[in-house]
């Protein structure tokens, strides 16, 4: 039996594998503050990087998934009332009430992609997460936690400064993206964003700061879904050492242990 | 209902007396939860426990789950997204739902593999293995339906990649997918069937399950020794068996609990490691994703399907395909004819054993060549796990039964539990 279960969890590696195997170049790791079962979101990294999406990424790429009033939960960036509702009002989207764009409000989604053929970022951090490993068996995925959010800083700092044109599209050559040609432009350079907490703002620190952020954007329940998993580990071994001590006493006078 | 003699309910109070007269409901849950139950069954006897679990769990999540979803091809990946951020506790349902199934398939598969090493589909236990794999295929209809729902890039794909292979049969192919699709193409008709159809299996795998313990009530259990229960009287029956409740509930709620640990940890900390990371892309018709692969729980089955890269007098590769991937498990089913043996515990049969576990390995070999790319030696490898797979069934087996000399077997399954805990007595004599 035990070989059963063993091999099926190796063969789980082995058969889920190859199938993400297509994700692209191998992942960089990099350690962020969520991996983990008790890693958590910095609070001050996603509020970094929510200032870094909307002042870079923010001109391109959508977020529709996200609604401005979880800007301010917790387990998030958690902003206060007053800055949620500042921070949306830097936003115009769509309302089909009035049939035309207004400021936004907490209780709005952030708008759409509005460039085409920009992909919305909201699950871009699971979409993304790939499949990494020796051999393919996704190993580093538990045991280092690597995902989508190394993906995001990979192809954000992988630019080789090359281009090229291909039928009249300009494509940067960028060593983490699949194929090795991406139609985004170099989106960061150093020193672009000024973080109000004067945190390092060099290409690698901005990138960090905002794959984190849209690791939240991507899971925004993962910090109260660790501490559910916590608890529900904890009370079920709990529950698992009782019925195997009953268990255990039930069986004994059969068994001649009694 | 049990051929094994054991004691039955008796109506005491008027009122049991008067109930037990009009529906005698309460003497058929005695009769289930007392039922005699061979007392060397060993942990493999553990799933049945599980996979109820998991059927029960399945529905209530995903009767939650439907309260706040919309099958419609322009909401449904809104849809499931706004349950993992704004239904409470919506992520808990969800990921419970998805990896959920995939502990249900790790149950069944488990639960296949005891009764094919432990001889479980032999005479008398015919039917509670055929109703078993009825219920093991409509568990795949269910899964891959259910996958569809989330309207990702896989479950786009998936959707169409599977109902292509009903359109690889010769003549009727094109109709039959057609009538699946409902329409050319998988759309918006498609995704309500498959909603439709996905709430619907699963309440007839209940029906089926309740048959499934019915019969092996009615047969008794299998046990790892293979030998039968005694059944002359309830005096000889009782030195086999147990009851069920008290203690094979507490020994199968233990395992439960363990494996819900795990499953709970899965869920916690690693919910997406099973799933592909495409389904998060809303689906896209116009974007084929580089590798479309099944859930890792249908790979064997689709290694075997992509193994017939070859066409045989007028029927193309394609469709021999499909007729190799139901046929592998068509021949599964098969088995309680196929085997020849006389004995029926793997255990006791010296040469099956490396057979057995010769298949176990295949089926790992195949799931591992079903997620590959169908490139270099992979087609190759999937021919030869797909041909080991029909050989073992219909021509090891019987095979098998002819020239295998099993070893000698325990008298009773008293005799073989008294071997794993000696009587005191016998300790001190």
């Amino acid at each position: 039996m035990k070989k059963i279960i063993l091999s099926s969890v190796l063969a789980l590696g082995l058969g889920t594998t190859s199938a993400f195997a297509a994700g692209g170049g191998q992942a960089h790791d990099h350690d962020f503050s969520f991996e983990g079962p008790f890693g958590k979101f910095d609070q001050n990294q996603l509020q970094r990087g929510l200032q870094v999406y909307q002042e870079v990424c923010s001109a391109c790429h959508g977020l529709r998934q996200v609604a401005f009033r979880t800007l301010g939960d917790e387990g998030g960036p958690h902003l206060t009332e007053d800055q949620v509702k500042g921070f949306a009002a830097n936003f115009d989207v769509y309302d089909a009430e009035l049939d035309d764009t207004r400021t936004a409000k907490p209780a709005d989604k952030f708008p759409a992609s509005g460039v085409e053929n920009a992909p919305d970022l909201s699950l871009m951090a699971k979409a993304r997460a790939g499949f990494s490993g020796p051999y393919g068996l996704g190993i580093n995925q538990i045991v280092k936690g690597m995902g989508g959010p190394e993906y995001i800083l990979d192809v954000l700092t992988s630019y080789t400064g090359e281009e090229k044109t291909q039928a009249g599209v300009t494509l940067y050559e960028n060593t983490a993206f699949p194929g090795g040609w991406i139609a985004m432009a170099p989106p960061i350079s150093d020193e672009q964003v000024e973080f109000a907490d004067g945190h390092k703002n060099d290409v690698e620190h901005m990138g960090e700061d905002v794959s984190a952020f849209l690791m939240w954007a991507a899971e925004p329940k993962m910090m109260v879904r660790k501490w559910t998993g916590f608890l529900s580990v904890g009370f079920l071994l709990l529950l698992t050492v009782l019925l195997y001590l009953t268990n255990k006493k039930l069986w004994a006078p059969h068994k001649r242990k009694a | 209902m049990a051929g094994i003699p054991h004691d039955h309910y008796e109506p005491k109070s008027g009122f049991e007396k008067w109930l037990d007269a009009r529906l005698p409901i309460v003497g058929v849950l005695y009769s289930t939860l007392t039922i005699p139950t061979p007392k060397n069954l060993n942990w493999m006897w553990i799933w049945g426990i599980v996979l109820t679990f998991c059927l029960a769990i399945q529905i209530i999540t995903g009767i939650v789950l439907v309260m706040h979803y919309t099958p419609h091809v322009d909401m449904a990946f809104d849809s499931v997204e706004h349950i993992m951020r704004d239904v409470n506790g919506g992520w808990a349902l969800r990921y419970i739902h998805a990896n959920g199934a995939s502990l249900f398939f790790i149950a069944v598969y488990a639960h296949i593999f005891r009764g094919l090493y432990y001889g479980s589909y032999k005479s008398p236990r015919e039917i509670t293995w055929i109703i078993g794999m009825l219920i093991y295929l409509l568990m795949m209809a269910t899964g891959f339906l259910g996958y569809v729902l989330p309207w990702g890039q896989m479950s786009f794909w998936g959707a169409t990649v599977i109902t292509g292979l009903f359109g690889a049969i010769p003549g009727i192919g094109p109709i039959i997918q057609e009538w699946l699709l409902g329409g050319p193409a998988v759309d918006n008709a498609t995704l309500n069937r498959f909603f439709s159809l996905h709430y619907l299996l699963p309440f007839v795998i209940v029906g089926l399950v309740v048959v499934h313990i019915w019969a092996f009530h009615t047969t008794g259990n299998n046990n790892p020794t293979g030998v039968e229960v005694r059944r002359k009287s309830k005096a000889e029956a009782q030195k086999d068996t147990l009851p069920f409740w008290p203690y094979f509930v507490i020994k199968d709620l233990f395992a439960l609990c363990f494996i819900l640990t795990i499953f709970a940890a899965v869920v916690g900390f690693m919910p997406n490691y099973l799933g592909h990371p495409d389904n998060y892309i809303p689906a896209n018709p116009l974007a084929t994703p580089a590798h479309i692969v099944p859930e890792w729980y249908y790979l064997p089955f689709y290694a075997i399907l992509r193994a017939i890269t070859f066409d045989i007098w007028f029927l193309d590769a394609k469709f021999l395909g499909v007729l190799a991937m139901f046929g592998s498990i068509f021949v599964m089913a098969l088995a309680p004819w196929t085997d020849t043996s006389s004995t029926r515990s793997g255990r006791f049969r010296p040469m099956f054993k490396w057979y057995f576990w010769l298949l176990g390995v295949d089926f790992m070999v195949l799931m591992w060549a079903g997620a590959r790319p169908a490139e270099g030696l992979v087609p190759i490898i999937s021919l030869i796990g797909a041909i080991y797979w029909f050989a073992y069934f219909l021509v090891i087996l019987p095979l098998l039964g002819r020239i295998e000399k099993p070893l000698p077997v325990p008298e009773t399954i008293e005799a073989d539990f008294d071997a794993h805990y000696p009587p005191k007595s016998s300790v001190e004599r």
